[in-house]
C-alpha cells in the first residue's frame, strides 16, 4: 500500500482530501529505481481546475510512455492545505509517489492564464525551491514553464530556468537525453542550461538581458553567449493525427470542471479575429483525421468510464468532417448512454439539428459571440458574424423550441464609440423581438424568452493585431458597463434581457501581465509575499494589496495598459517567433483602424507567415465561395 | 435482474466520500462494460442503490450496492471484470443475484458491525474490558445529537446490539444502521470516553465497518440479522 505524504490527521482537517492522495484510475506509478528522470508536472491552480486540462493529460501520458521517465502530477494546494503545509514545513509532493518535488529532476509548470502567477510562486515556495532561478543550487529541480502565457514570459522570467515555447510533443525527448548525458558526465546545472538553450523551442531567460530606453520601452536584448539563438521559434506538431494522444486519461475521484472525455479535433483556427491570441499562436490549422478521432473517442470512453464526451478546438464548426464525426458519436454514444457536450458551434440548421439530438432543447441555451455591438466594430475586430446571420440563427432556434440565448460581447475594443455600445442593447433586443415574431403565443414553451448578455473587458494580448492598442482604465471600463446597462434598460424587451459584466480590477492586472516586461517580476513577488494567492478566485483577489505593491515597486500600471505603442516599438516578446510575423500583425492593426476585414484562411491566405511550417491549411486547396 | 455487489474500501480510499464512491462505481461499471440498465431521458443514469453511506476516514469490508443488469454471463464474471477495473483500496468481494421483491440495499439496512482500534498503540484506558462492560450494562446511555435545526435526545443503549472487546485491543460493536435509528460508531466512542474519563480524538482511532446487516425477523420484538450478501444467490 502506498504511503501518503500527509497524515490522516491533516487529511481529515481539509476540504476534499482526495485532492492530495493520488491513486486515481489510469494514474501511473513506477518503480523509482528503474527510471532515469523524475518529472513533476504542475498546473498551478486547485486540483479540480488542473485535472480538467487536456494539455497536461497529453504530456503526462506521453512522458510516462517512456520507460526511463516517471511523470507525476502536482497542483496548487488549496488555501486550507497551504496553511497547514507552511506551518508544518511539509514539502510539496507529487501525487503519484507522494515524494517531495524537490527530490525530482524537473518541475514543469503549465501557465494557462496570467492570474495564476502568484500560484507559481506558491508551488515553488511550498516545494522548497528558491523562487529566483539564479539562486538555485545543483540539487534543485530544473523549473520549466510552458503554455500560452509563455508567449510573453518576461514578467515571470526570473522564476524559471527555462521555458518550452510551443507544443509539448516535440522536444522533451531531446531535452531529457541531454539532461542524462550532462549528468553522466558530471556537468553542472549551468552546463545543462547552456546546452538546453540550443535546443529548438527552448528559452533560458537568465542568458538574456533586456536593455531599456530612458522612457522605459525596450531598446534591445543582450545575450550572454554567442552560440545561443537571438530568436526562438515555437515548436509545432505538423502531423497531429499521428501525434501522441492520451488514450487513458487519468480519472479523478472528485468532480472536476471537465468531468468528461475531451477529444481535440484540430489545432489552430482559420479565423483571424484580431483580439484573439490563441487564433494566432496556434497557426496554422491542422485537422486530425476523422477515423483516428472515432477510434480515440471509443478508446478513451472505454478506458475512463466517463459518461460524457466533448469536442475541443478553437472553432469546431470549421472542422471539415464535423458532420461525419458527430453522426458517429451520436450513434455510438447513444447506444452506450453517453452524453455529448457540444462546444459552441456556429448556429445554423445543421448545428441546431445536432443539438436537438443530444440535449434537452427546453433546458439548454444557445450561444452567440458577436463580441461587438455594431457591424462597424465587428469589422474592426474581424469577427465575421453579421446581425443578419445572428437573427436568422435565432429565428431558426426559436422555431426549434429553444428559449434561452446567451450573448457574449467585449467592452473597450479599439475605436469603440457610444454607438457601438448602444448596439449591444439593440442587438439583444432584436433577438428578443425575433422570438415574439417567430413563436406564436400559444406555442411559447416557457411562455417567454430569456436573453443573457455578458460583457468582458478587452485586454490587448501579445501576438495579436491589437498588441499595439491602448487598453482602457478601470474607470473607463466601468463607465462602459454602465452605458451598456443603460442601453439595455431602454429597450422595449428589457424584461427579457439579463445583463452580466466582469470585474474590472482583475482585467487591469491581467493587462499588465499580458504585455509586461521583466520589471513586473518584483511586483508579483511582493504581492505573493503579502499573501496574494489564487487571484483568479474573486474571493481571494485583493486588488488593494496589488495596487500598493505596484506603488511600492515604482511600477506604473498605465505604461503597460493604457499607453498606445508606436508602430516600431520593440515589445518584450518580440524575440519569440510564433510563426506569424510582426509585419502581418501590423498590417492587420492598420486594417482594423480602417474597418477593413480580412477573409479567413479557407477563403484566402493572408500571408501571415505560418506557412513556413510547411503544412496544415496553408497547403490545402481553397474553398471556392 | 437485480444483483447485489459487496465491496471493501480501505487504505487511501477511505478519504473518498460517499457520493464520489458512487461516481467511481458508475465509471467502473462502464469500464467493465457491464450491461447495466439505464433510466430514460436526455441524461440517462444507471439504476443503482447504495446501502448505508460510509463517513470519510472509515474503512469498510462490508459495503453494498444493488444494480439492475439486462444480461450477464455469471456473477463470478461480473465480480472478475469489476475487479480488473478497480484501484488499490477498493475490492469487489462478492456478487449475488437478488430474489424478486427484495427491498433495495438502501432500504434493507438494519445494522452494521464496526471495529475501533487506536492507530498507534493501545487505548489509554486501564481495565478496558471491564469498563466497556460497565458502560454497556448501564440502563440508558443518553446522547444529545445536534443537527442543523435542533437538538435531539437519544438513548444509544436501544441501538447498541453488541459491544465487547476483541483480541489486540479492538473494540467491537454491532449497532443500528437503519435510516430511522442510525448510530454512528463515533457517538458510542464519544460516550464511552466520557464514561472512562479519557479524551481520544476521532483521528487517533481507525474505525472499520466489518459488515452491514438486514433484519429478517418476522416481528418487531425479535431481531434476525444476516449480512446483506446472504439475501441473494450466487449463479
Ligand atoms: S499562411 Fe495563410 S493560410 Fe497559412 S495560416 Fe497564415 S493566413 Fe492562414
Amino acid at each position: 500500500m502506498r504511503k501518503l505524504a500527509l497524515s490522516d490527521d491533516i487529511l481529515m482537517q481539509v476540504e476534499k482530501p482526495a485532492r492530495y492522495i493520488g491513486n486515481e484510475v489510469n494514474s501511473v506509478v513506477k518503480d523509482k529505481e528503474q527510471v532515469a528522470i523524475r518529472f513533476a508536472m504542475c498546473f498551478p491552480d486547485v486540483y479540480e481546475i488542473g485535472m480538467s486540462h487536456l494539455g497536461i493529460q497529453i504530456i503526462y501520458s506521453m512522458l510516462n510512455e517512456w520507460d526511463d521517465v516517471w511523470c507525476e502530477r502536482v497542483y496548487s494546494p488549496w488555501v486550507d492545505m497551504d496553511k497547514i503545509m507552511r506551518k508544518n514545513h511539509i514539502p510539496l509532493f507529487g501525487l503519484e509517489s507522494q515524494e517531495p518535488v524537490k527530490t525530482m529532476d524537473f518541475l514543469g509548470i503549465t501557465i494557462q492564464y496570467e492570474m495564476c502567477y502568484t500560484n507559481i510562486l506558491q508551488v515553488l515556495d511550498l516545494a522548497q525551491i528558491p523562487l529566483y532561478a539564479k539562486d538555485r543550487g545543483e540539487e534543485v529541480p530544473i523549473v520549466i514553464g510552458g503554455g500560452p502565457c509563455t508567449y510573453n514570459p518576461e514578467p515571470i522570467a526570473d522564476f524559471f530556468d527555462l521555458f518550452y515555447i510551443g507544443e509539448g510533443e516535440t522536444q522533451y525527448r531531446r531535452l531529457f537525453d541531454w539532461y542524462i548525458e550532462n549528468r553522466d558526465r558530471g556537468g553542472t546545472r549551468r552546463d545543462f542550461l547552456r546546452g538546453a538553450a540550443k535546443i529548438p523551442g527552448i528559452y533560458v531567460p537568465q542568458f538574456y538581458e533586456e536593455i531599456y530606453n530612458e522612457d522605459g520601452t525596450i531598446k534591445g536584448r543582450k545575450k550572454l553567449y554567442d552560440d545561443i539563438p537571438d530568436t526562438i521559434l515555437k515548436e509545432i506538431v505538423m502531423d497531429v493525427t499521428n501525434a501522441h494522444y492520451p488514450s487513458k486519461p487519468v480519472v479523478p475521484f472528485i468532480k472536476v470542471t471537465q468531468d468528461r472525455v475531451v477529444l481535440e479535433i484540430q489545432r489552430g483556427c482559420i479565423r483571424g479575429c484580431r483580439f484573439c491570441q490563441a487564433g494566432q499562436l496556434y497557426r496554422p490549422v491542422r485537422e486530425r483525421n476523422v477515423d483516428k478521432l472515432k477510434e480515440y473517442a471509443v478508446q478513451m470512453l472505454r478506458n475512463t468510464g466517463h459518461e460524457e464526451i466533448s469536442l475541443s478546438s478553437l472553432s469546431s464548426s470549421d472542422y471539415s468532417r464535423l458532420d461525419e464525426l458527430l453522426d458517429f458519436l451520436i450513434e455510438d454514444c447513444g447506444q452506450r448512454h453517453i452524453n455529448i457536450s457540444l462546444p459552441s458551434l456556429r448556429i445554423d440548421a445543421f448545428s441546431l439539428d445536432v443539438m436537438s439530438k443530444v440535449q434537452d432543447v427546453k433546458k439548454s441555451s444557445l450561444t452567440f459571440a458577436p463580441e461587438a455591438g455594431s457591424q462597424r466594430l465587428r469589422d474592426v475586430i474581424n469577427k465575421g458574424l453579421t446581425e443578419e446571420v445572428i437573427l436568422k440563427g435565432a429565428a431558426l432556434a426559436f422555431e426549434g423550441g429553444w428559449t434561452r440565448v446567451k450573448l457574449y460581447f467585449m467592452l473597450g475594443l479599439p475605436t469603440e464609440t457610444e454607438e457601438d455600445i448602444k448596439g449591444i442593447g439593440d442587438l439583444s433586443n432584436k433577438i428578443a423581438a425575433t422570438f415574439f415574431d417567430t413563436v406564436p403565443k400559444d406555442k411559447r414553451v416557457n411562455g417567454k424568452v430569456q436573453i443573457v448578455t455578458s460583457t468582458s473587458f478587452f485586454i490587448p494580448k501579445p501576438f495579436t493585431a491589437f498588441q499595439w492598442a491602448p487598453m482602457c482604465t478601470k474607470e473607463e471600463f466601468l463607465e462602459k458597463a454602465y452605458q451598456t446597462k443603460r442601453g439595455i434598460m431602454e429597450q422595449l424587451n428589457q424584461k427579457s434581457i439579463k445583463y452580466n459584466w466582469h470585474e474590472a480590477d482583475l482585467s487591469v492586472l491581467e493587462g499588465v501581465f499580458a504585455r509586461g516586461d521583466r520589471k513586473i517580476a518584483e511586483v508579483i513577488l511582493e504581492a505573493y509575499k503579502r499573501g496574494c494567492l489564487f487571484d483568479s478566485w474573486s474571493e481571494y483577489f485583493h486588488n488593494d494589496v496589488w495596487m500598493e505593491c505596484f506603488e511600492n515597486c515604482g511600477v506604473d500600471i498605465g505604461f503597460y495598459t493604457t499607453r498606445e505603442r508606436s508602430d516600431d516599438e520593440i515589445f518584450p516578446w518580440d524575440f519569440l517567433d510564433c510563426g506569424v510575423t510582426k509585419e502581418f500583425l501590423l498590417r492587420e492593426w492598420k486594417k482594423a483602424k480602417t474597418e477593413t476585414v480580412s477573409p479567413n484562411c479557407k477563403v484566402q491566405c493572408q500571408g501571415c507567415g505560418a506557412n513556413r511550417f510547411g503544412g496544415g491549411i496553408c497547403y490545402e486547396s481553397r474553398q471556392i465561395t | 435482474m437485480k444483483i447485489r455487489i459487496k465491496f471493501a474500501k480501505y487504505g487511501t480510499m477511505k478519504f473518498i466520500g460517499h457520493l464520489d464512491m458512487m461516481r467511481f462505481f458508475q465509471k467502473a461499471i462502464r469500464r467493465a462494460d457491464i450491461d447495466i440498465k439505464y433510466s430514460e431521458g436526455f441524461s440517462p443514469h444507471q439504476i443503482m442503490s447504495f446501502a448505508a453511506p460510509l463517513g470519510v476516514g472509515i474503512e469498510s469490508y462490508g459495503e453494498y450496492m444493488d444494480i439492475e443488469v439486462l444480461s450477464m454471463a455469471s456473477t463470478q464474471e461480473v465480480k472478475d471484470t469489476l475487479n480488473q477495473v478497480m484501484v488499490e483500496g477498493v475490492e469487489v468481494l462478492s456478487v449475488t443475484i437478488l430474489p424478486e421483491h427484495v427491498r433495495n440495499a438502501m432500504a434493507s439496512v438494519a445494522a452494521a458491525a464496526y471495529s475501533i482500534r487506536m492507530k498507534d498503540g493501545r487505548f489509554p484506558i486501564n481495565d478496558l474490558e471491564k469498563k466497556l462492560q460497565d458502560f454497556y450494562n448501564q440502563n440508558t446511555i443518553p446522547y444529545t445529537k445536534e443537527t442543523k435545526k435542533s437538538t435531539v435526545e437519544l438513548d444509544l443503549k436501544q441501538g447498541i446490539y453488541e459491544l465487547r472487546m476483541e483480541p489486540d485491543d479492538v473494540i467491537y460493536m454491532l449497532v443500528n444502521a437503519s435510516s430511522s435509528g442510525n448510530i454512528k460508531p463515533t457517538m458510542v466512542l464519544e460516550k464511552f470516553c466520557d464514561f472512562a474519563g479519557v479524551e481520544i480524538p476521532n483521528e487517533a482511532c481507525q474505525i472499520t465497518r466489518l459488515e452491514t446487516y438486514t433484519d429478517l425477523a418476522e416481528n418487531e420484538e425479535e431481531q434476525k440479522f444476516i449480512p446483506l450478501a446472504e439475501v441473494g444467490t450466487v449463479a
